[in-house]
């Protein structure tokens, strides 16, 4: 076997030598900028396979902090009457501790501002950020005979705005009167007064700075990918020739550089009503007694522009994933992906249809029921393609002879968890059942299951399976598969108690629920999950370890192809240096899931067709 | 880098970075599309103080639209290699933008003086903060058009592609602030 995958690789190379397509890229001298000293190799990079990885461990240090403050929230709602005095080194003055009884509870206001810090570090810098950010700069390129990115000046700013809106950020983390406390949407006016709360002050000033860098970065990539994308793809490289991470990549591109402005604009007027005087969203307010200027404002006009990115946001969340999963799946599971082109029309679908939805995010905030109808009617026809892509994915995976490692696992995981997240969907997408479960827990469950865990499972199946391309080395399987256990044995221990509590009307964002006699049976539910919590964010520690140690003592990777997998990327060297291929561009001849046809268990996309052989889809 | 792209990209019909430049316009066209939809709904809401925009805005809607034309003759000129017509219109683009900044001045203050300053109302908030993000994005393309001044000057002249295809993502963008700033323009007379 070895031996076998020896000769298809020397036949790669070979064949790229005889029908690529010479750019004489090395012909070349691309001056110091590339190859010089450490900054400008491994900082200040314009390279995109090093800059994928500055997104990804950037995104990973995020989710240690976004998660870790979900932990101490979680202590907060498990074990109310608990003495939180040990956090004190940690949290300060956030842990007030009573002198008599030495007794220390979390600040109040604190649990708000971890419960808003939680929702914007996770959605914007590690789902969108961590997981986009990544893969996308790392595989567009690759998969599609790309040298870089159309721009590498752009793609390096992309990265740089990231760690500014980063900065900012973890900044704001530390201020006497901590970070924005008023939820990651920040809806007026708690976010537009700066004497609404104590976070809404300098907090939130700098919460809108980071964001706006964030957009901008966002915007960057987001051009960066479109463009290379339509302009860069190798000869042979055909729209319909392009494996799925790249329509995902793609579609989700266009979808950020569509709804991200409309977020800025949201943002524009914020700031001029918390600066200015406007009353773009401010109304009638009195605080204290005393009745401020502004006059006529409109909050709901907020939640239109909000909502306008915020339900986008969630797609581009989950698309990446989404392509990630198909390309994993098909590859360990050794099979063509079932409905090549019907996935691809569901990407597509899914992205037009996220534009026209977004207010069932706002069902109760008094629309207008009849224009409620139009979205609840968009937003249940959005499980039609996502029915389409679920039902794909385990056509591949029936009947097919699975490689289980950590990555296909993942792969499988996330599939498990957008059903699930997915089905709770269509109850939310109702205008009349939202009125029951609006801003409860059935909501919290919904979206940590369907866009939260799942879109973390399609980014662990991605990182498993392109580490040995990050880094030359394999991740160790057998961590990777207790941490798939664990992660997945352990969200749904923290997330499906969390519908009951839904459906039984416990509204999320709340401090303590042990004053509320309806809700009081439930404290030893909440117990469980806060143990969940902790045990699952354990098993993630483990993730990160396994991360780290891999990249310098992980088992080497000795061949080319370690997966056999049919697309571009694999026929690049071990460690692919700046532009990506030693000599010519591979030229592709073939759709990128050619496996086990005509008795072959795999066919690279660099190989010619043979005589009298059709293409597949 | 540009070298690189330039035959990387050869079969293709458009420069990558100008295709990325009509992306970027694309985008910031939704911000501007998106607080004209909000203006819209804001207005539904009522609480609207009806006026009519000053007249100078009239003014500055011609010297934008004649600094386009005035940067493609420019860039007609830079294609036939005809160096003196270049510059000239080069620079004449450059004192019509900044005429553009100040006839827009002078339209806020005509505004503020007739009766709607700042934080009266929505209605005379959103086209101040309307005009001001868009001279934000002006002052975007008068930095292009700085760089292109410079290079116009600062380097001896000659035709090549890669300066051609620089001059034309200048072109491309201040083409779009310029037709951006007419569909405001025709937005906030008529819609009021």
């Amino acid at each position: 076997m070895a031996n076998a995958t020896t000769v298809t690789l020397d036949r790669d190379d070979k064949l790229i030598e005889e029908l690529g397509f010479d750019d004489h890229f090395h012909e070349h001298e691309h001056g110091d900028k590339y190859k010089s000293n450490f900054i400008t190799k491994y900082i200040f990079s314009m390279d995109h396979k090093i800059i994928a990885r500055q997104f990804l461990i950037t995104g990973m240090i995020w989710a240690l902090i976004g998660a870790g403050m979900s932990l101490i929230f979680r202590l907060q709602l498990g074990f109310p009457e608990e003495s939180l005095a040990w956090l004190r080194p940690l949290l300060g003055k956030w842990i007030e501790v009573n002198a008599d009884t030495g007794i220390g509870t979390l600040a109040p206001e604190f649990y708000y501002a971890l419960v808003t810090m939680h929702g914007t570090i996770i959605v914007f810098f590690v789902l969108t950020a961590g997981l986009s950010g990544t893969f996308s700069n790392l595989l567009i390129p690759l998969q599609l005979g790309a040298r870089d990115m159309a721009s590498p000046l752009l793609n390096m700013l992309s990265y740089w705005f990231f760690f500014l809106a980063s900065v900012i950020m973890f900044y704001s983390l530390f201020l006497s009167t901590g970070p924005f406390s008023g939820g990651w949407v920040a809806y007026p006016p708690l976010s537009a007064l700066p004497q609404a709360s104590d976070g809404s002050g300098t907090g939130m000033t700098l919460w809108i700075l980071s964001l706006v860098f964030f957009v901008i970065s966002v915007g960057l990539g987001g051009i960066n990918y479109i463009t290379t994308v339509l302009n860069m793809r190798t000869k042979g490289m055909s729209m319909w020739r392009m494996p799925l991470t790249i329509w995902a990549f793609f579609v989700t591109a266009i979808l950020a550089l569509l709804s991200f402005p409309v977020l800025v604009s949201g943002f524009l007027l914020l700031m001029f009503d918390r600066g200015m005087g406007t009353s773009f969203y401010l109304s009638e307010i009195f605080i204290g007694g005393q009745a401020l200027d502004h006059v006529g404002g409109s909050p709901i006009l907020y939640q239109h522009l909000f909502w306008f990115l915020g339900h986008p946001e969630v797609y581009i969340i989950i698309l990446p994933a989404m392509g990630l999963t198909s390309e994993v799946l098909a590859i360990h599971c050794r099979k063509p992906i079932f409905g090549y082109k019907a996935m691809v029309y569901s990407i597509l679908a899914i992205g037009f249809l996220s534009f026209i939805v977004w207010a069932h995010h706002m069902f109760m905030s008094g629309v207008n029921p009849f224009i409620a109808n139009f979205f609840v009617i968009f937003t249940l026809i959005i499980a039609v393609p996502s029915a389409v892509k679920v039902f794909n994915w385990i056509t591949t995976i029936y009947k097919s002879n699975v490689r289980y490692n950590a990555a296909s696992m993942f792969a499988i995981g996330f599939v498990s968890m957008f059903i699930s997240g997915g089905l709770t969907g269509i109850f939310l997408g109702n205008s009349a059942i939202d009125i029951q479960m609006h801003d409860t827990y059935f909501v919290v469950a919904h979206f940590h299951i369907v866009m939260g865990v799942a879109a973390f499972f399609g980014m662990f199946a991605g990182v498993y399976h392109w580490f040995p391309k990050m880094f030359g080395r394999f991740m160790n399987e057998t961590i990777g598969k207790m941490h798939f256990w664990g992660t997945l044995i352990g969200a749904y221990a923290i997330f499906w108690p969390m519908h009951y509590l839904g459906m039984a009307g416990v509204p999320r964002r709340y401090y303590r629920f042990d004053n509320f006699d309806t809700f009081s049976h439930f404290s030893e539910m909440n117990k469980f999950i806060t143990i969940a919590a902790i045990v699952t964010f354990g098993f993630q520690l483990l993730m990160v370890v396994n991360f780290f140690y891999s990249i310098w003592k992980g088992k080497k990777v000795t061949s080319k192809n370690p997966w056999g997998a049919t697309t571009l990327e694999w026929t690049t060297p071990i460690a692919p240096g700046h532009g990506n291929w030693p000599g010519k561009l591979p030229t592709v001849n073939r759709w990128a899931y050619d496996y086990g046809k005509n008795g072959e268990e795999f066919i690279s996309q660099v190989e010619p067709m043979r005589e009298g052989e059709t293409e597949d889809h | 880098m540009d070298l690189t792209i330039q035959e990387n990209t050869g079969r293709n019909k458009i420069h990558p970075h100008k295709f990325a430049v009509w992306v970027g316009c694309g985008s910031i066209l939704m911000m501007f599309a998106s607080l004209t939809s909000a203006y819209v709904v804001r207005q539904a809401a009522g609480n609207w103080l009806e006026f009519q925009l000053p007249g100078i805005f009239k003014l500055s809607t011609l010297v934008i639209l004649l600094s386009s034309l005035t940067l493609h003759a420019s860039f007609i000129a830079f294609k036939k290699e005809k160096e003196k017509q270049y510059k000239t219109l080069l620079i004449v683009t450059y004192l019509l933008a900044i005429l553009f900044f100040v006839f827009q001045y002078q339209g806020w203050v005509a505004l503020a003086e007739s009766g709607v300053p700042f934080t009266i109302n929505p209605s005379g908030d959103f086209v101040y903060v309307i005009s001001w993000f868009h001279a934000a994005h002006v002052i975007g393309g008068l930095a292009a058009l700085t760089v292109a001044l410079i290079h116009a000057f600062g380097l001896s002249f000659k035709v090549t592609p890669k300066r051609k295809t620089r001059f034309e993502l200048t072109l491309t963008y201040w083409h779009f602030v310029d037709f951006l700033w007419v569909y405001l323009f025709i937005f906030l007379t008529f819609y009021r």
